[in-house]
């Protein structure tokens, strides 16, 4: 008598990018060490586990346990949502112009340009502001991005005028009321649950509906000049009102890069955190250590700095055409 | 009914927004590189079929909506509803207009449709993909005309109006694509 095998469903065991994509990805690694060698910025490695977790009420942090020599009770450890707590410490402690290519870990992140786990490219200019960083960060997404997509030449808009040019409302003095209605006048329909008291999460709202999709048509676009609501380690400029020295790069609608020119007052920093934790707590997600090496570190003396964080995945799936960041990695989070 | 956080939504999902139940068409995840993440949502409504977009804070909730498809014998028409039963348990169910909709005119009797029921009811209707029918009417076709090239109108047993090549007669059986409503053969009854 012959026995039926158990029915298995094979999983899909290879990559999800095709492999002119993933040499384009090792050959752009090259390029971008090669970049920095002549710019004398040294290349860092920092561990992706940390005791203490970025607050961003935002921002999810994966945590894991450690058990073994040294901590026989176990400890909660938590993977890097970004290495920049780290290379602040090795800046503090003297290191001059650093870099790194980091894989970063964002839980509840997962969608077209989004896998939980991902390629940041993260660089700190000591002396630099935002503006110099933003020129720098063009420079080499130009070079990247040379032979594949022609771009006009870059454009800057800060946050206010780039509100008021779309929507014709100030982003700094706006009320959620305001916000509310704008955003009904644009056919957005209004998520359940907004808040009456916040008026970051409607800005956020807009910004994505409204907004991202028109930036970086053709070019690169350079937003900057946040709300220093929305800028929790930047410094402030001192106008009215103050904004945080924060940028974010766009291109084809997509969001690219984070940069600030860096909070360098430990005191604040601080004050900065614990605001961070009591918006986690009303929010009913977990308060999370704060990084006490960090604020040592700027306690110690951070240099004046400007760092940014690139999305390595997504500028290469820009460069290749595709429209998933699932296509241009070897193994998203479906076949991780 | 279940509720569904943003995080379980994805395309044919059955969700109520508004006392209607939709269907997820497509779910895209959007966060401006900091700052709150949002799920926009291509939903279309099951019961006008129309598509709109919504808008969910990422790890927010929708309602789930009782819609099943279930296959169902069609029975017979009363002037007002039409009958079906459920082969196996012999229930019988009614639908009205609003859900045959298009169907109306492919339905035979004894065809076995794919009806979506909602709480229960009969939300909407699809006509089997393929059916077979008898021509009540058609005008004489020149005779010795095999081409096809042409056509004319032929009425079917159900009031249905298909354009039919020329060759094809009164009273012959004729197998119809119904997403299309168009000819496909001659049929065997």
């Amino acid at each position: 008598m012959s026995q039926t095998p158990p029915q298995v469903v094979q999983p899909d065991w290879r990559p999800a990018a095709d492999w002119a994509t993933l040499r384009l990805r090792a050959e752009w690694l090259t390029q971008v060490r090669a970049f920095f060698a002549a710019r004398g910025v040294l290349e860092v490695e920092t561990p992706a586990l940390s005791a203490a977790a970025l607050p961003d009420p935002h921002l999810h942090s994966f945590s894991v346990r450690y058990c073994g020599p040294g901590r026989p009770a176990g400890q909660t450890l938590y993977l890097h949502t970004s290495p920049e707590f780290a290379m602040k410490r090795l800046l503090a402690a003297g290191s001059g112009c650093i870099y790194q290519l980091a894989r970063v870990f964002r839980d509840g992140e997962a969608g077209r340009r989004h896998n939980p786990e991902f390629s940041l490219l993260e660089w700190y200019r000591v002396g630099f502001d935002h503006h110099a960083l933003m020129a720098e960060v063009a420079e080499l997404v130009t070079m990247l991005l040379k032979g594949r997509l022609s771009l006009a030449i870059p454009e800057h808009w800060t946050y206010r005028d780039l509100f008021q040019h779309h929507l014709d409302l100030d982003p700094h003095q706006a009320t959620v009321a305001q916000l509310h209605a704008c955003a009904q006048r644009h056919g957005i329909s209004i998520p359940p649950q907004m808040p009456a008291d916040a008026v970051d999460p409607w800005l956020d709202l807009l910004l994505t509906h409204c907004i991202e999709p028109t930036l970086g048509q053709g070019r690169l676009t350079f937003l900057y000049d946040y709300p220093a609501s929305q800028a929790a380690l930047a410094r402030l400029r001192p106008t009215l009102p103050p904004v945080g020295a924060r940028f974010e790069l766009y291109l084809h609608g997509v969001e690219l890069a984070n940069g600030f020119h860096e909070l360098c007052d430990a005191v604040e920093q601080r004050r900065r955190f614990m605001a961070e934790n009591m918006a986690r707590q009303r929010l009913g997600r977990s308060v999370l250590p704060i990084d006490e090496h960090l604020l040592a570190a700027l306690a110690a003396g951070l240099p004046e700095c400007a760092g940014v964080a690139l999305g390595f995945d997504r500028l290469l799936m820009l460069a290749t055409g595709k429209t998933t960041i699932q296509e241009v990695m070897a193994f998203p989070i479906d076949r991780a | 009914m279940a509720t569904y956080s943003t995080n379980e939504f994805k395309g044919g999902l059955k969700i109520m927004l508004d006392g209607d139940p939709y269907a997820i068409v497509d779910n895209e995840f959007v966060k401006p590189g900091k700052g709150q993440a949002f799920n926009r949502v291509k939903v279309r409504n099951l019961k006008t079929g129309r598509v709109i977009e919504r808008t969910f804070k990422s790890g927010d909730t929708a309602e789930g909506a009782d819609v099943v498809d279930v296959e169902l014998q069609y029975l017979y028409n009363d002037g007002e509803y039409w009958h079906f039963m459920d082969q196996q348990s012999y229930e019988q169910l009614t639908a009205d207009a609003a859900a045959v909709g298009e169907a109306a005119k492919w339905l035979k009797e004894e065809a076995i449709c794919q009806v979506t029921l909602w709480n229960g009811i009969p939300l909407s209707v699809a006509a089997p993909t393929f059916v077979i029918m008898a021509i009540v009417e058609t005008d004489p076709g020149v005779r010795g005309d095999t081409s096809g090239g042409g056509g004319k109108p032929a009425t079917l047993e159900t009031g249905a109006v298909v354009r039919v090549p020329l060759f094809v007669q009164n009273g012959e059986v004729i197998k119809v694509d119904t997403r299309t409503g168009e000819y496909v053969s001659r049929a065997k009854e």
